[in-house]
This record gives C-alpha cells, structure tokens and sequence, in this order.
C-alpha cells in the first residue's frame, strides 16, 4: 500500500473497514472492506470504471451517504455522530454538472456558503471577488450574471469558487472536468493542478481519466468493483502489475499513441 | 338582441352576481393555496404520504361536481344550504391541481442544483425555502391558474346549493328555457376564466427560472 505517505501529515480522513450496500440488494456491495487513510494535503484521485464505487466513496466523507457497516472519520471526529451540517460546510464540493443554482447570481453562487455561515455582506462580497479571481474569472464582468449566461468552463469555475469561498479545509471533486469539450479540460486540468498547490487542501478527486489523475494526483487509489486494487504515487502508478491498472493504462497508450 | 336586451336591463343585478362569483372564488382559491401549498412542502420529504394525498385529491376531482354539493348538504357543521357548503366543495375541487403541481415543482428539480444544496451544508428547511420553493414557484403558479378556471367554472354550479353567482342566471335560464338568461350567467363566467387564465399565465412566465 501507499509506504511513501505514512509518515507524513496528520490524517485528515480515514476509512475503517468500510462497506456500502444499497438496502434490499441482494448483489455484490457497491464498496467492500475500505480501510483508507488520506493525510493533509494530499491530492488523493480516486480512479476507476463507472460503477467502481469511487463516487460512492467520496460521498461517504460529507454524508451524503452513511456506510452500512464500518466507520467514516474526518478530522477525528466519526462522521455518522456528528451534525451533518457542521461537517459540510467545512468540505467544499465540486461535482460534474456544477449544481450551480440557476436563480442565483455568479457572486451570490460563490458566497453561498459565506452566507449561510451568516458572514458580514463586506466581507462577503470581498470574498467573492477574491474567489473569482482565484479561478480567473474577471468579477465587474461575470460576478452579476446568471449561471446560465456562462460556458461550460465558466460554470466549472464558478464551481470550485463556490467550493472554496469558505475557506474548507477538505475538497471533494467528482469529474469536476468530466462534462467539459477536450480543450476547455485540458486549460482546467493545468490552471488546477497549480491553483490545487498554492491552497493546499487536503482533495479527493474522483476521475476516470488515467491522464487526469497522473497530472493532478499526489497519490492514486484505483477501484475495481468496490474494492481497492493499487494504491501509488503517479511516478509508479503505471509500474504496477495488476491487470485493471493495465487495462487502463492500455487504452491510455493507444488513445495517445505512446506510454506518458 | 333579447340577450342584449336582458343584459342592458339587468346590468346591476348581473354585475352584482359577477362580484358575488368573484368572492366565491377568491375565498375557495385562498383556502385551497393555503391548503394546498404547505401540504404539498411536506409531501416533499414523505413519499409516503405523497401518494395517499394526491390520491384523496384525485378522487375529489372524479366526482361530479353537481353530486359533490349533493354530498355535502346533509353533513353536520360543513354542509347544509350556502355559501359554506360552497367554498368546500370549491377548495376539494381546486387542490389536486395545486398539491400536485406544488409537490411536482418542488421535486422535479435538476438533481445536481439539489446535490449541491445539500453538500454545502444546508439544512432542508434552506434548501426547501432558498432553492426548491423559488426553482419550484412557476410549477406551482401553473397548477394555481389551473385550479382557478376550473373554480370559476364549478362555483356557477353552487348555485344549486343557493351559494348565489353567476350560477343564479344559468338554473334560472334552464328552468325558464331562455337562453339570454343562460348567457348572463355563462358569458361573464367565460370572461372572468379567461381574464384569470391570461393574469396568472403572465405572473407564471415573470416567475420562471430558466
């Protein structure tokens, strides 16, 4: 498993024997026997197939699902005793589509959070302008539009500002990029992996994108079925002989013609 | 020209009738949205109960409205001869298509807006007045404009029950066989459903979130 992180970092979240299973099902459980520590500031990408459970995983860590058996903790606390509400709202969320609300603004997207947290409108406001700028978008142009009055790209971004607008110390991304026309991925892919060092977040970024993981990830965890097959840093990542890591490193290679 | 004539010599009493109508109306709109609409918020977190509440609207609407009144005359306190009796058959008739259309717009919303919602940490009261009820608002008109045509509609039927209206010209017209006096009833009726439609379709359009 994952030697080359255990000794650094305080463990932000940990899996305990883990298992998710949809009640009344009677086939194989979504995730079985996950036992995971992820430590501060790690850029941890969960890889794997549709329906390898990775997206069921990162759910586990806000509760917006609750494990069958096993225990989810996040900074220490258990996330099943604590209040759901605290723990969210110190854990931004970025998922596919944005989920950005249609009747809100640009500027009232992003302080979302801050607003909820009851913030001064001042500060507020400064920390909007903050955020776009963070994620390069201009505020006297976008800050007063509605969501969809954006691109794509534009509404990813508005996404990673909502998520960071309260400063969490966790972020959770599910195929932030993956909806997203090749070129605009690639320009979000690059701008993020420096935005990802300069905040210094502890993230979990789930993706199906082999390229994606290797060039944003500081360690990858791929899933196979609900279960952790490879666990490594991405310089080995590619070096490890299971037959899943291969299948996809194999259609990496002919996607792109040679080994990245 | 007998209409007109009618019309022109019974202005006062028809006008007076059509405010009569309107009142009606207005009272049985009012109870059933503040019926209608808070239930429908709480059908949104119990599937349960959903069913079982749209399924009593429903069959409020399957019967007919003339046997409804019938049905209510011999109850104790809601029943008996009147306006009373009037408003409640009205409010059962106009709450399946608000409880339906208030529990549609408020569940069928983009998943990833309500995902979202609730990732940032807000709690289901915030999520329900801040992001369904705004998101949910036009459906929710829709089914209101919905249940007042259908009211303006019934409520002339009231009259059966001596709730007064426009109801008042149309069973005295049959009775007398005289269809200026069906029209006094019928054409202010007409206009006053047509007016409602226009006025909550225009509200309905101002309030959608695209």
């Amino acid at each position: 498993m994952s030697a080359k992180q255990e000794e650094r970092g305080e463990v932000t979240i940990e899996f305990r024997d883990v298992e998710y299973q949809i009640f009344g099902n009677s086939r194989e459980p979504i995730l079985s026997h996950i036992s995971q520590k992820i430590r501060q500031r790690e850029i941890l990408v969960l890889l794997g197939r549709s329906g390898s459970g990775k997206t069921t995983l990162l759910r586990l860590i806000n509760g917006l699902l609750k494990p069958t058996s096993g225990d989810v903790y996040v900074n220490g606390h258990a996330v099943a005793e604590g209040d759901p509400i605290r723990l969210r709202r110190g854990i931004g969320y970025v998922i596919q589509e944005a989920g950005l609300f249609p009747h809100y603004t640009v500027a009232e997207n992003v302080g979302l959070v801050p607003a909820l947290e009851d913030w001064e409108k001042n500060r507020i406001s400064a920390r909007v302008e903050e955020m776009m700028h963070l994620v390069g978008l201009e505020p006297r142009e976008y800050a007063q539009r509605k969501p969809r009055e954006l691109s794509g790209g534009q509404r990813q971004r508005v996404g990673v500002a909502r998520a960071l607008a309260a400063d969490p110390p966790i972020l959770l991304m599910d195929e932030p990029f993956g909806a997203l026309d090749p070129v605009t991925r690639a320009e979000l892919q690059r701008e993020f992996a420096q935005l990802a060092r300069r905040i210094a977040k502890t993230i979990v970024f789930v993706t199906h994108d082999l390229r994606e993981a290797l060039r944003l990830g500081s360690r990858i965890v791929m899933l196979q079925a609900g279960k952790i097959v490879a666990d490594a840093r991405p310089e080995e990542f590619l070096k490890i002989d299971h037959p899943e890591v291969r299948a996809f490193a194999a259609s990496f290679e002919m996607a792109h013609g040679a080994s990245p | 020209m007998r209409v007109w004539t009618f019309f022109a010599s019974h202005r006062a009493e028809i006008f007076d009738a059509t405010i009569a109508h309107l009142l009606l109306v207005l009272v049985s709109m009012a109870i059933a949205i503040l019926v209608g609409v808070p239930l429908g918020m709480m059908l949104v977190k119990r599937r349960r109960f959903r069913a079982l509440a749209l399924g009593f609207a429903s069959v409020m609407q399957t019967i007919p409205s003339l046997a409804l009144f019938g049905f209510l005359i011999p109850l104790p306190f809601l029943g008996g001869i009147g306006t009373r009796t009037a408003v409640i058959a009205l409010v059962l008739y106009a709450l399946l298509p608000i409880l339906r259309n208030t529990v549609v717009g408020l569940t069928n919303l983009d998943p990833a807006v309500l995902e979202a919602a609730e990732a940032m940490g807000m709690t289901e009261m915030q999520i329900l007045v801040k992001v369904r009820f705004p998101l949910g608002l036009s459906v929710i008109l829709a089914g209101v404009r919905t249940a007042t045509v259908i009211t303006i509609g019934v409520a002339t039927i009231a009259a059966a029950i001596g709730a007064g209206g426009l109801g008042t010209f149309i069973f005295r017209g049959v009775a007398m066989v005289n269809d200026a006096v069906i029209l006094a009833g019928a054409i202010p009726a007409a206009l006053l459903a047509l007016a409602a439609d226009a006025a909550l379709g225009l509200l309905e359009r101002r309030m959608k979130v695209v």
